[in-house]
């Protein structure tokens, strides 16, 4: 697998008849993690929605090119919210959904998707049902299921929002880790996820909204809690989300 | 012993009413041609054992016969309507507009076409659990968890995959409250055929009896049909649990 940047432009998103941003653009570079925050409604979760090409109810529009020109279908990863584990599959199976989705798993592709559940601690753990899983464990089986699939982009809708906080920077570790070399977007509504785990912070903000950068703390990621700068930095990083204008309060978006 | 402490109370339940049923008879001294008491009933039971068994086995076979039938064909609806669109707007209204057709008056036309065997009798149990089936299964198709739905399509699954891997599986609760809802539909089914015309099954025996007078054998034939179709519900309802061993809303009727 070999990194693959991308970059988009000309994206667009309608809400309730007016622009809740237009021409939008950025630009990912290969193997780097981007955080991305905004307040409620900014439309993040659309925007990366829009990037997977995944139906969203409101009008928008988006230019997407890669570094190789070729299309993004087929080489994203999407890992939401919630992990999505199919309750009738067991876990193994979970994590080859992918294969069994396009045709038939083979055995060798049965013994990588033991290998992946190895790494994230849960080999275990492989011929139960979901349900028997704790949250944190669910997620690190969304994990493993999204590395089997190899794809140099990583989407990311606020994947480790849904477990308790020290579970959270364990799965930190484990995903910045695991996940090293890819191209990660992550769109997270905690400032801390993003300063640890991120090369480039962007924020989508202001009226129409666009994307501001934010300096990240300088060091190797996942950065450490008590790296240097990274309380500071949060806090300024709250204070910033704090005073942008929520997205759709006042006056009409021409 | 734990089967026999959450039977119990039903079990106590329908003594009770026996009893009083037999209380009724005696204290009142009703005549056995308008209600016979739950011991003649019982007497007819094992009077006209042969007689009964040969009528039930007829019936039986009708409405196993309509319920898969039924649920094979209404299954089959919801999946074609959930993987073709086009098949919608042409066939959810044609289905629509025959649900309201009372099927009590379908009855002596299917006699008519078919004759006064089992068919006929096959055909309307089928009709009667087809629309439900196919409806609710297809609700369930419809209601797939937008998740499971973005993640198949990133996983790049084809339609049928999809449809198969994912939203069938996903339905499989609502598929099985519609089997369930159909294993007690389709005994009315059957013997309303065999009311409506029919020289054999337990709803030809029952109108016989009623004309011969014979209350206490109809009864019998009575029990024999709500029995049938109580063991039919419950072996649908093991059957659905065993298709689903990680189902955690196990709302069935045994618990």
């Amino acid at each position: 697998m070999t990194s693959l940047g991308f970059s988009l432009s000309q994206a667009r998103l309608a809400f309730s008849g007016q622009w809740l941003f237009d021409g939008l653009s950025a630009t990912f570079a290969a193997g780097s993690w981007t955080g991305l925050l905004g307040r409620s409604g900014s439309g993040k979760s659309s925007l990366l929605r829009m990037i997977a090409d995944l139906p969203i109810p409101d009008t928008h529009d988006l230019t997407l090119t890669t570094d190789d020109q070729r299309p993004l279908t087929g080489r994203l990863a999407w890992m939401a919210q919630q992990d999505q584990l199919l309750p009738w599959r067991k876990v193994i199976d979970n994590v080859l959904l992918g294969p069994a989705l396009r045709g038939r798993p083979t055995v060798a592709q049965r013994q990588h998707a033991m290998t992946l559940l190895n790494d994230v601690g849960l080999s275990d753990k492989a011929e139960q049902w979901p349900k028997t899983l704790s949250g944190g464990e669910r997620q690190r089986v969304a994990l493993a299921r999204t590395l089997f699939e190899e794809a140099p982009v990583v989407l990311m809708d606020e994947p480790f929002s849904a477990v308790d906080a020290i579970t959270r920077l364990e799965l930190h570790e484990l995903a910045a880790r695991l996940l090293a070399g890819r191209t990660v977007l992550l769109v997270t509504h905690d400032p801390l996820e993003a300063l640890r785990l991120s090369d480039r912070i962007l924020i989508l903000g202001d009226q129409p909204a666009s994307l501001s950068d934010f300096d990240v703390p300088g060091g190797q990621r996942p950065r450490a809690l008590d790296a240097p700068d990274i309380q500071r930095m949060q806090s300024q990083l709250v204070a910033h989300l704090h005073s942008a204008p929520h997205a759709n309060t006042n006056g009409s978006v021409a | 012993m734990s089967v026999f402490k959450r039977l119990w109370p039903a079990l106590l339940g329908i003594i009770t009413l026996l009893g009083l049923w037999q209380v009724l008879v005696v204290v009142t001294g009703v005549p056995g041609y308008v209600l016979p008491s739950p011991l003649a009933v019982m007497q007819a039971f094992t009077a006209h054992q042969q007689l009964l068994w040969h009528h039930a086995g007829i019936t039986v076979i009708e409405i196993v016969a309509g319920l898969l039938i039924g649920c094979i064909s209404g299954l089959g609806t919801a999946l074609a309507l959930a993987r073709f669109h086009g098949l919608r707007r042409t066939l959810l209204p044609i289905l629509l507009i025959s649900q309201a057709v009372p099927l009590f008056a379908l009855a002596p036309i299917l006699m008519l076409w078919l004759g006064y065997g089992m068919t006929a009798k096959i055909v309307m149990a089928t009709l009667i659990i087809y629309f439900p089936v196919a409806s609710t299964c297809y609700d369930g198709l419809r209601q797939t968890p937008q998740g499971w739905l973005d993640l198949a399509q990133t996983l790049g699954a084809n339609r049928r995959r999809r449809l198969l891997r994912i939203q069938l599986p996903a339905a499989l609760p609502a598929l099985a409250s519609g089997m369930r809802m159909a294993a007690s539909a389709a005994p009315i089914g059957a013997v309303i055929g065999e009311w409506v015309g029919s020289s054999q099954g337990l709803g030809y025996l029952m109108l016989d009896a009623n004309a011969r007078m014979q209350v206490d054998l109809m009864f019998a034939a009575l029990m024999i049909l709500v029995t049938f179709g109580v063991a039919l519900y419950f072996t649908t309802d093991a059957m659905m649990r065993r298709l689903m061993p990680w189902h955690e809303d196990r709302t069935g009727a045994t618990s």
